[in-house]
């Protein structure tokens, strides 16, 4: 979906359809010296075929502690998950670890931020791909490889005949991550999870890799969870935007609509921490106040109240429940976990508040 | 031997404006050997820096932008003088600094110093804030009025800390704060010239927009000279007013930030600022995105001519022969531009779109092309 599709206004996809995966009320704990950990508290989304979902937060909001869970990588001794996760018509929380197997790397596979680690250092680059695809389809040697060359090729290395017998640390940073993609696409998946993916990499090659992505979700239709901190990134590439917080989503919609009417006030602060390139430079940014708040004792209430320079007496004691207020404007799908009124939130970002509830402007 | 450099005088009143610029950076070169071979013998060299140069004046923020491997962290230790250059000069308010030793250079310890990326290694993990903070002020004999726990406390309240925490350490400190601790203690010693290396890129975006607000308030308030190496486009446009790009180990381009972020006149310039995730035109469209393929050359083993040739749209026969001197362009004062065929952007997108007959490239079909753009 990279920069290229127009996002179609989010309304037709999701509606009939049965998504790909649908996760609802996700809760992952972790047991640690220091008491439990709630790191995931109550999430639900859906990702339906060939669609992108961007998962936004900070470091420590539960972005990728969310999607370890869905492929079933937590250390069950130290990790509780509670909560449902329907692959295609699997439970995958509940799922044998032979039923995961057969389907990580397969129907569903990740690419990880730092190929370096994620790659073994021991085997070629070839080897590495052709193994998943042998384990997945019980293709011979022969065939195997020819499959990592021709996936080489598809995420464009260069020679890729000749360097399919390189080892990780002979690739470059960019050239890592491609081998990583092709790797992780080897079984054409339906669902590829992008945690952080370009990260690690420099702008130039971060355009190329996202690129790439879209390109191949063109050509094969997979879905792709896209976790990163980067509004920018998210603008590029998804469909779909779900913001996380202290382990909760505070807003879901289209991207459309979370980039440009933005309803709960972490988007808000997150989108005016980001210079821009056409910002004004004489004036500050404006960023989020205070910082994230330590998952071992969540604040009461909602989660952002203690920096929310909007808070209200309820936003201490209740937690807020994903919905829509009346009266906001913009398109309408999109819902955010806030106890403000429309007109609150149109007043704290200095908009002006529509009468009547009419929702006419924007 | 005595002191060959003069006491510096303290911060303010040392007389920066007599015209020269506070920092001079002339064909700076480092060059790290490569040794091989079973008597471990020289046989080559990775070329960080190769022949940067730059003026920095009292109080600008200047901003060194690049990708990975283009010299320009290696360009801001050596300003700082924690590494000494293979060739070329460095002068600081006016005193040639390029190979002094440990002993010319204590006096300017306590002018230039320096604030790096990650927060998590560069505080030591046995030490209390207080203790970090005052060490600088101890090694360079400043006593400051009120003592030294005043002082720290102040600065702790100057960079957004709550002053008593003086005796925690720095693993009871988020991220962003222990930058802030970092930051304090390159201010402790009131420096003229602060050499920030990526110090907010290790930060989350909300705690980043903070760091940056409070290093932008320190500058205008103290009138405080900086070096500030990113490769976060955005973040150095917010920053500095003067910003040099390089690559590869060379600037390809510098100009005032104005000039800059939307007259750019090398196409590397436009590569990167065209990659920058998020950005619209004004009627809602992506912006043409100039694509770079293939890898950034080895340092130790440049192209010849201009280094950017093997990966540059615009790429002819010259390129190889001759390497572009950074010369000044047009009518804009400052702006800098080492390019044979220097020209706006459109021109780098015309032939991005286009590669027809480029002149020569070691990976073959290098092919930039541009990105549909959205409706």
């Amino acid at each position: 979906m990279t920069a290229t599709a127009p996002k179609p206004g989010g309304k037709p996809t999701s509606a009939d359809a049965v998504p790909l995966l649908s996760v609802d009320d996700l809760r992952i704990r972790f047991r640690t010296e220091d008491g439990v950990v709630k790191a995931v508290d109550g999430l639900s989304f859906t990702v339906d075929r060939g669609r992108t979902l961007g998962i936004v937060g900070e470091s420590g909001s539960g972005k990728s502690v969310t999607n370890l869970a869905l492929l079933g990588l937590h250390n069950p001794a130290r990790t509780t998950i509670e909560g449902r996760a329907r692959f295609d018509g699997v439970d995958l929380l509940g799922a044998s670890q032979k039923v995961l197997r057969d389907l990580r790397g397969r129907r569903m596979s990740m690419v990880f931020q730092d190929p370096l680690t994620a790659l073994s250092p021991y085997y070629s680059i070839g080897e590495q791909i052709a193994e998943t695809y042998r384990r997945h389809t019980g293709a011979d040697r022969k065939k195997a490889r020819l499959r990592a060359v021709d996936m080489l090729d598809r995420v464009g290395i260069p020679h890729a005949v000749r360097r399919v017998d390189d080892y990780p640390h002979q690739f470059s940073g960019g050239m890592r991550q491609r081998a990583m993609i092709a790797m992780a696409l080897v079984c054409d998946p339906d669902l590829l999870i992008a945690d952080e993916p370009t990260t690690a990499l420099d702008v130039t090659v971060q355009a190329q890799i996202l690129d790439l992505l879209a390109e191949l979700q063109r050509e094969l239709g997979t879905a792709i969870i896209l976790v990163t901190h980067d509004l920018g990134v998210i603008e590029d590439t998804a469909d779909e935007v779900l913001v996380m917080y202290a382990g909760r989503c505070v807003e879901r919609g289209t991207t459309d609509e979370v980039l440009t009417t933005p309803q709960h006030p972490y988007t808000w602060g997150l989108l005016s921490s980001m210079p821009r390139l056409t910002s004004d430079v004489d004036e500050p940014l404006r960023p989020v106040p205070g910082s994230p708040p330590s998952l071992l004792n969540p604040p009461s209430g909602c989660p952002f109240h203690p920096r929310c320079v909007h808070a209200i007496d309820t936003c201490r004691s209740e937690r807020p429940a994903l919905a829509r207020p009346e009266g906001l404007p913009g398109a309408g799908s999109g819902v955010s976990a806030c106890h403000l009124d429309a007109d609150a939130r149109l007043r704290a970002r200095g908009l002006p508040v529509v009468q009547h509830s009419q929702g006419a402007a924007s | 031997m005595s002191r060959a450099i003069p006491a510096p005088k303290r911060a303010k009143d040392a007389a920066p404006e007599t015209g020269a610029p506070l920092l001079e950076v002339e064909d700076l070169r480092m060059h790290f050997p490569i040794h091989g071979g079973m008597l471990r013998r020289k046989v080559g060299a990775v070329r960080a820096v190769d022949g940067v140069s730059f003026q920095v004046g009292a109080g600008e923020s200047f901003g060194l932008v690049g990708e990975s491997g283009c010299g320009k962290s290696t360009t801001g230790r050596l300003v700082a003088r924690l590494m000494e250059p293979t060739d070329g000069a460095i002068r600081y308010a006016g005193r040639d600094i390029t190979h002094a030793s440990r002993r010319e250079l204590a006096p300017l310890r306590s002018e230039i110093q320096v604030v790096f990326q990650d927060p998590y290694s560069s505080l030591n993990p046995r030490h209390t804030v207080g203790t970090i903070i005052t060490a600088p002020m101890k090694i360079n004999g400043i006593d400051p009025p009120g003592g030294h726990r005043k002082r720290v406390q102040e600065l702790l309240e100057r960079v957004g800390l709550n002053p008593e925490h003086y005796n925690r350490f720095p693993h009871e400190f988020s991220g962003g704060q222990r930058q802030r601790i970092g930051i304090a203690r390159a201010l402790a010693v009131e420096p003229r010239l602060v050499i920030a290396d990526e110090p907010v890129s290790a930060l989350d975006v909300s705690i980043q927009a903070q760091v940056v607000n409070l290093l932008k308030d320190l500058q205008r308030d103290l009138g405080i000279a900086f070096v500030f190496i990113a490769h976060d486009l955005a973040v150095v446009r917010h920053f500095c007013e003067r910003v040099a790009v390089m690559y590869l180990g060379k600037v390809v381009e510098v100009a005032d930030r104005q000039t800059l972020y939307t007259n750019p006149h090398h196409p590397y310039t436009h590569a990167l600022l065209s990659a920058v995730p998020g950005e619209r035109e004004a009627d809602g469209a992506r912006k043409p995105r100039i694509r770079l393929t293939g890898d950034l050359p080895s340092p130790a083993d440049p192209p010849s001519g201009c280094r950017f040739r093997t990966r540059c749209p615009k790429a002819q026969g010259v390129c190889a022969d001759q390497e572009p001197p950074l010369v000044r362009l047009g009518a804009t004062p400052g702006h800098e531009v080492a390019c044979h065929f220097p020209a706006p952007l459109e021109e780098t997108a015309a032939a991005a779109l286009a590669p027809a007959d480029r002149a020569e490239a070691d990976e073959p079909a290098v092919p930039v092309e541009r990105l549909e753009q959205t409706a």
